[in-house]
């Protein structure tokens, strides 16, 4: 019997994720939270601001799926928009900080010598940071602002991503494909973008998926304490801040967001795993 | 002799290892030979002979450090920056491990193509695509194999694309670096025919680094025996193979397993004792002493100029001694 | 002594599922080995020539299917519980695999490897072992055996790792020596005293030895009897002079004219077997070897051929009657 045809690493790795039925499952659900996030509350007669004072508080019923909120304001809806938020700064400040991360650590990566060690140091300067007390003068400086959370959020994302990257290149300029190159008199912006990056990218989607809810929960840890969204936008982590103040009386206020928050970093974290068997080539052949 | 498409002299790399003791390889040590224009140099040596660093070396892929390397009239290795990139165009190598040294995320098509988008960017898309498929068919790949990835291939096709990328920009010298040895037996051949082949195509000036002397004597007119780094005989290929005057030529031609049993079966002894010393520390005067049946008191003295001896320059001694004097 | 085979497999297969498909590595192979014998298997990659010598020792991959007989002194290994192949295992048949820096543990020394062996199968005490230790590293031609007991591999040079890994596999003096490849690493002067040593040694100690190896001219050194095997399948199988003075299979001849020689006329090209390698998980229906020979014709694509013997102990597997043609280059 002749084995399909396997072409592009592409194919192969999505062929490798057709039989992980953890991260395709995980995929799955993920898609619908965004198809339901993205479309359900245009839906909604209700609007995730406009306070009705005749309807603060009520219980879960047919009119307010999931009850309301102090404000009256329909809880489903908030829920919903909690999630566009969270998805959103969750894959913005990633791919930002993806993206500074990847070219940081690959230009330390193969540069070498005095510039790695340079550009490495300054990361290691900037783990040290305390980053809580740096959000909160930030805010205190700049006012609460949605910009400043995607800042913040980024600032410290891209370190993680940078070491990877860079380990990854490291490894990457020791193939005899890369000396290759040079013989060939590739040029170092050219080798990065033609030749490491493509090989990193397998890596590096790996932890894109897998920073996405580090980022979302760092959010929701900045909304809980105060600092992130600010009404009346709401993330699921402010969500679940308001929601736990009312763990008494109002417990439903809190069941849904942090059921949400859970499956949708559960599921980031899976596909992550899943991508990782998928993309690294040495669990092939 | 013909004219020297490539001119050594004095070829010397030394890597410092890392670590508090602050010790030094001595990788290949004061290396001369020429490459004839359109012939085959074949470099010959086992592990620890420097063989592939004098390739690399030469690629300046790796920092030599003393001699010098006439090609194209000037010094590669005082090449820098614009210079030598462009030089490059010129001078290309092919790999030991055929799939290691193409990208893996690669298709074929763009494998081929990236020399000609180094040094031709103003070439026509259409016009290069061209070269890229008339470059496979030279080299035996069909053009279904364009948009295939490296993988996908055997040994001996993976090193056909190799070759194929390091002919398309037409080369005046090619360095081969065991471009055979990590072939299976049945393809070997092949490939040797294929270089062959396209040296008298393409008139190429050759240098064929291998430890496998037949197929050296295939594929080489003359041959350079590297021992520990250090040149131990340079001669045409009829002289060395018949008339091997260095001691170490002598004991790794006896140790060639012979394809004839019954023949295999009178030689009992193995011709060679010990092992290769490190080459952290290499032996005083004549590298080879610590291994060779003929030393003497001086060959830890001083160290063997190559001269010449009939038709070879050897590095002994005692090379052109009569057999009575052994 | 006895001249009753040793070992004696039967139409052994091993397959095993892989994410190309099903993988025959090992097609209906037959053999015997008598005491003493010194049998060479020559293949290339593909050849199942490794997976041979690891279905001896039942150290096939996890999930691998066996059928066949593995018949070793009377005792069936195909199928035997994973206790009486250990007790099999170096105590009777020993094996020597190809990469000696692979084969041996880089953290422990030479001493607590070489010793394992012993001490396991013959209940040996500390001393007692040493002494044996001692004794096999000297068999082997290593010098100063006492200091390299307290050596770690990577303190030894490749031909000594590769001594020593010999070492191993005849400390417990076992009847059959398995060698998978063992000097292919080696640099050829290196291999030259290896073989030179293999041969003393099973002067010395009788044990049948059974090497895989893709090199011709290894086999000429040290064969008695020779394999020859493609894809999975045994296609020529012969004495050893017999083999190289008229092999009768378009492979082995094509292998051996394929491979240039040191001395006698330099050819312009060199005849050469045309096409690649098989591939393990999609062979053809017909004789595995049949896209690459010049002699294939309709037979050779409905059924593999059956292993035939057409002269004393020398037998093919080939539809071809005819005189066979010299390749063309």
């Amino acid at each position: 019997m002749k084995p399909p045809a396997l072409h592009s690493p592409w194919q192969q790795a999505r062929v490798q994720l057709y039989q992980r039925p953890l991260a395709l499952a995980a995929l799955t659900v993920l898609l619908a939270v965004v198809a339901v996030a993205v479309v359900g509350p245009l839906l909604s007669s209700y609007d995730f601001a406009t306070p009705s004072w005749d309807e603060i508080y009520q219980a879960p019923s047919l009119r307010h799926w999931l009850g309301t909120d102090a404000l009256g304001r329909d809880q489903l809806v908030r829920v919903l928009w909690g999630c566009r938020i969270s998805l959103l700064v969750g894959v913005a400040a990633s791919l930002v900080s993806v993206a500074i991360g990847v070219l940081w650590g690959a230009t330390a990566g193969y540069a070498g010598g005095a510039t790695d060690s340079m550009m490495m140091r300054f990361v290691d300067i900037l783990y040290t940071v305390p980053f809580i007390p740096l959000v909160v003068v930030m805010t205190v400086l700049f006012g609460r602002n949605f910009l400043l959370v995607f800042v913040a959020i980024g600032a410290v994302s891209w370190l993680d991503i940078a070491r990877i990257v860079r380990g990854q290149t490291l490894s990457l300029k020791q193939r005899e494909f890369i000396e290759a190159a040079r013989a060939l008199g590739v040029r170092t912006p050219t080798m990065i973008v033609r030749h490491l990056v493509p090989n990193l990218i397998g890596v590096v989607i790996i932890y894109a998926t897998l920073t996405v809810p580090t980022v979302i929960l760092f959010e929701a840890f900045l909304s809980f304490l105060g600092l992130g969204v600010h009404a009346p936008l709401a993330s699921l982590g402010s969500l679940v801040s308001d929601g736990a103040d009312h763990l008494q009386s109002q417990p439903y206020l809190l069941t849904a967001p942090a059921v949400l928050l859970a499956l949708i970093i559960a599921c980031f974290s899976y596909l992550g795993d899943g991508l990782r068997d998928a993309l690294d080539p040495r669990t092939h052949r | 002799m013909k004219e020297a498409a490539l001119e050594v002299r004095g070829l010397t790399v030394r890597f410092a290892l890392a670590g508090a003791r602050q010790r030094v390889l001595q990788a290949v040590t004061d290396v001369s030979f020429s490459v004839p224009r359109g012939e085959t140099l074949g470099i010959v040596g086992e592990s620890g002979s420097g063989k592939s660093t004098i390739a690399r070396a030469l690629l300046r892929l790796v920092p030599a450090s003393g001699g010098v390397a006439w090609f194209k009239g000037v010094d590669l290795l005082a090449l820098k920056d614009e210079p030598l990139r462009a030089m490059r165009e010129h001078l290309q190598i092919i790999f030991q491990d055929p799939l290691a040294s193409l990208d893996p995320r690669m298709r074929v098509a763009q494998i081929i193509e990236e020399p000609l988008l180094e040094f031709r960017p103003r070439m026509d898309p259409r016009a290069r695509r061209n070269r890229v498929l008339a470059m496979m068919e030279r080299v035996g790949l069909l053009p279904a194999h364009l948009n295939r990835y490296p993988h996908e291939f055997s040994g001996g096709q993976a090193q056909r694309i190799g070759i194929a990328r390091a002919l398309v920009l037409e080369p005046e010298l090619l360095v081969c670096d065991e471009p055979i040895s990590a072939l299976d037996v049945s393809i070997k051949s092949q490939i040797a025919n294929l270089l062959k082949d396209l040296q008298l195509q393409l008139q190429l000036s050759v240098i064929f680094i291998a430890h496998d002397l037949a197929a050296v004597r295939f594929s080489c007119e003359r041959v350079l025996v590297l021992y520990l780094g250090r040149v131990m005989e340079i001669a045409p290929r009829d002289a060395l193979f018949s008339a091997p005057r260095h001691p170490y030529t002598q004991a790794l031609l006896q140790s060639v397993p012979i394809a004839d049993p019954k023949r295999a079966r009178a030689r009992l002894e193995a011709p060679i004792v010990g092992e290769i010393p490190s080459p952290l520390s290499p032996p005083s005067g004549c590298v080879f002493r610590t291994r060779c049946p003929i030393v003497q008191a001086r060959c830890a003295e001083q160290v063997p100029q190559l001269r010449a001896v009939g038709a070879s320059e050897v590095a002994c001694h005692r090379a052109g001694e009569g057999p009575s004097e052994r | 002594m006895s001249n009753a085979p040793l070992l004696q497999v039967y139409d052994l297969s091993v397959s095993y599922p892989s994410r190309a498909g099903t993988i025959c590595a090992l097609d209906a192979v037959s053999l015997e080995l008598s005491p003493g014998e010194f049998l060479g298997i020559v293949g290339e990659s593909g050849s199942g020539k490794t997976q041979l010598l690891l279905a001896m020792l039942g150290l096939s991959a996890q999930g691998a299917q066996l059928s066949g007989s593995i018949n070793y002194r009377g005792q069936e290994l195909v199928g035997a519980t994973e206790r009486s192949l250990a007790a099999v295992r170096g105590r009777r048949i020993g094996m020597i695999f190809q990469d000696p820096m692979t084969a041996l543990n880089p953290y422990l020394t030479v001493g607590t490897q070489l010793t394992e062996g012993v001490r396991v199968h013959y209940g040996l005490g500390r001393k007692a072992a040493r002494r044996r230790a001692i004794e096999l590293l000297e068999a082997v031609q290593i010098p100063e055996p006492e200091r390299r007991l307290g050596q770690h591999p990577h303190e030894l040079s490749g031909g000594m790792r590769q001594r020593v890994v010999i070492a191993m596999a005849l400390i417990c003096e076992p009847e059959i020596l398995l060698a998978d490849e063992p000097t292919t690493a080696l640099d050829v002067t290196v291999q030259a005293q290896i073989l030179a040593l293999l041969r003393e040694l099973r002067a010395r100690t009788r044990a049948a030895i059974m090497l895989v190896t893709h090199d011709l001219g290894v086999i000429a050194e040290v064969a008695d009897r020779v394999l020859v095997m493609y894809a999975g399948r045994v296609v020529e199988q012969a004495g050893v002079e017999q083999l190289f003075a008229s092999a009768r299979h378009p492979y082995t001849l094509g292998l051996r004219r394929s491979i240039a020689d040191l001395d006698g006329p330099l050819p312009e090209r060199l005849p050469s077997i045309g096409g690649n390698p098989p591939n393990p998980a999609a062979l053809p229906p017909g004789c595995a070897f049949a896209p690459r020979c010049p002699q294939a014709f309709e037979r050779c694509l409905s059924a593999p051929p059956p292993l035939v013997n057409i002269a004393p102990g020398h037998a093919r597997a080939c539809y071809f009657e005819g005189p066979l043609e010299a390749l063309a280059p």
